[in-house]
């Protein structure tokens, strides 16, 4: 399948893309309506070519039908939802049948395949398990190709070195500013990545570049590998190959553009654009043209590893305001919501962005307003330890809350830079 | 019972310059003066001769500031004094949030508390005579 001549692969998107299209407009209620707004009916898209036709789905698509308006299937046949944490309080769902699974499963596998891993590896994951997909996508496609997993999920950092050491752990799993702060961590306790068995590195859930790759690798001594996903389009998905010249998407069940996120319209080959993917095989929650909001550049040329499936190239950035803290998503409008409940803070606020000691630091200054009663001792510590819980359950990720007098921060005429990233990737 | 001024600064440099010229640019001396540090901000605690005019003066260049009724306590400069009237307040149950201090020519020692229950606190340090009924000016 992942040598299969690009023609051949062509006519499987066809084929899918039509049963998909009929499958959304048929079980879909959200893709009903779409298509009749557009007065669109599947008989219109016949092939790749029909494609610009279809319209985009977006993150506010995904809020405004919360929590199962996004469905083609009964709940019946969902066997697990994963969510992430929703830009108003609500999360982002996703659910997925017996098949969304295993195709999913089976996507990761190439993918961990394709970066030399085997059934002898002892594989890490470091990514969290629960809701957020990192943990168990790892884990299940791990246990798929017969090697082993070692499901330690985030933090502890001593206890991850330990058991890299004893179990000689060949493979991990993590973001990548986290594997730059185990490999100090470790020298902190006087041992080195380079003692353990450790081997690869798949790295993600965060922009990185190819600097941090070469830190990596020359700390470390272990061969590094970028890897994508989304949590809509289910969780990691993509890795480079032994080439390391971009992820391969599979094509089989995913159809990539890139497109001008201002426009709409696919940029031409080798020029940056925002990822829009169409999930070809899966049927709890197809989407169709999903805007990634990932900045990158597509690759169609056949790859020298041999494998004809499409790349796309070191995620970029983003089309939007998302920031990526410690490996979480964090939208701006997230913070502000929770800022605005409550009635000692004011409207003005900060979000500063730092990396230190590798790891990522969220710092969001807020003004207070008159409002504020200091008479009493602790009022402006709980106000702020208020803040802080109320920040890290709606994000899911801790952020240090500064509280500053009133008219401090920065104004602004026009639109409001309120983030301030001083992280190097 | 006499006024305390308390305002939020955060931890940077320049911040208590900025509130005590806001002070001396009306003429505003200070009696008491105290921070409780926390971290990235913190509290002054202040009593002052012009009290009005201090919350004014501070409000309108922007700081985050609260007027409250704190007990003072008038003993002779000597040893011993602070720890029988917290014994008094301990021995009933009475919670000192914090506590500051001052001698001055005219007022012997004055000690400033913030307690937790007020009323009760007032009638015990009566009781003991030290109860400091004056003004501050």
């Amino acid at each position: 399948m992942e040598r299969m001549p690009v023609e051949d692969l062509k006519e499987i998107q066809e084929k899918k893309l039509r049963a998909l299209v009929n499958n959304v407009y048929n079980y879909s209620p959200f893709y009903k309506r779409k298509f009749k707004e557009l007065g669109l009916h599947p008989s219109d898209i016949r092939g790749l070519k029909d494609l610009p036709k279809l319209p985009f789905t977006k993150k506010q698509d995904l809020r405004d039908n919360y929590p199962f308006g996004m469905f083609a299937v009964p709940i019946s046949q969902i066997v697990r939802f994963h969510a992430s944490s929703g830009t108003t309080g609500k999360p982002t769902l996703v659910g997925y049948t017996e098949n969304d699974i295993r195709m999913w499963v089976e996507s990761l596998c190439r993918g961990l395949v394709s970066c030399g891993v085997t059934h002898e590896d002892i594989v890490q994951i470091a990514y969290g398990y629960g809701l957020f997909t990192g943990g168990l996508g790892f884990h299940y496609a791990v246990e798929k190709i017969g090697a082993t997993a070692l499901p330690i999920s985030t933090g502890n950092t001593a206890r991850q070195i330990e058991l890299m050491k004893d179990l000689g752990v060949t493979v991990i799993a993590c973001t990548p500013s986290y594997m730059l702060y185990m490999a100090e961590y470790a020298e902190k306790m006087g041992t080195s990545i380079r003692e353990t068995s450790l081997r690869i590195g798949i790295f993600g859930a965060e922009p990185w570049s190819e600097e941090t790759r070469k830190r990596i690798e020359e700390k470390t001594g272990i061969t590094a590998y970028d890897v994508y996903g989304t949590s809509e389009l289910s969780g990691p998905l993509f890795t480079e190959c032994t080439e390391r010249n971009g992820l391969h998407i599979w094509a089989d069940h995913f159809l990539v553009e890139v497109i001008d996120p201002k426009t709409g319209e696919n940029v031409g080959e080798g020029e940056k654009g925002e990822l829009v993917v169409t999930t070809l095989s899966k049927e709890a929650m197809p989407l169709i043209r999903w805007r990634t909001g990932d900045i990158t550049i597509l690759e169609t040329e056949k790859c020298n590893c041999g494998r004809t499936h499409p790349r796309i190239m070191r995620i970029l950035g983003r089309s939007d305001d998302m920031l990526i803290v410690r490996g979480v998503n964090v939208f701006p409008s997230q913070i502000e919501h929770v800022l605005m409940q409550i009635p000692e803070l004011g409207e003005h606020y900060m979000i500063i962005l730092d990396r230190i000691e590798n790891l990522d630091v969220m710092t969001i200054q807020v003004e207070l307003n008159q409002k504020v009663s200091i008479e009493k001792p602790g009022e402006i510590l709980n106000l702020k330890r208020k803040v802080e819980e109320r920040l890290k359950s709606v994000l899911g990720v801790h952020a240090n809350v500064e509280l500053v007098n009133p008219g401090t921060l920065q104004r602004f005429e026009g639109k409001a830079k309120r983030i301030i990233d001083r992280r190097k990737i | 019972m006499i006024r305390q001024i308390s305002v939020f600064v955060e931890n940077k440099p320049g911040r208590l310059a900025s509130v005590t010229g806001v002070l001396f640019e009306k003429g505003i001396n200070l009696r008491a003066f105290m921070i409780a540090d926390a971290g990235d901000f913190g509290i002054i605690r202040m009593v002052v001769d012009k009290t009005d005019e201090a919350y004014k003066a501070l409000k309108e260049a922007g700081f985050t500031v609260a007027i409250n009724e704190v007990l003072a306590v008038e003993v002779e400069d000597k040893p011993g004094e602070l720890y029988r009237i917290a014994k008094a307040l301990g021995d009933e149950g009475i919670n000192i949030d914090y506590v500051y201090a001052f001698t001055s020519e005219k007022h012997k020692a004055l000690i400033i508390f913030r307690v937790d229950n007020l009323e009760r606190a007032v009638k015990i340090l009566e009781r003991i005579g030290v109860l400091f009924k004056g003004r501050i000016d």
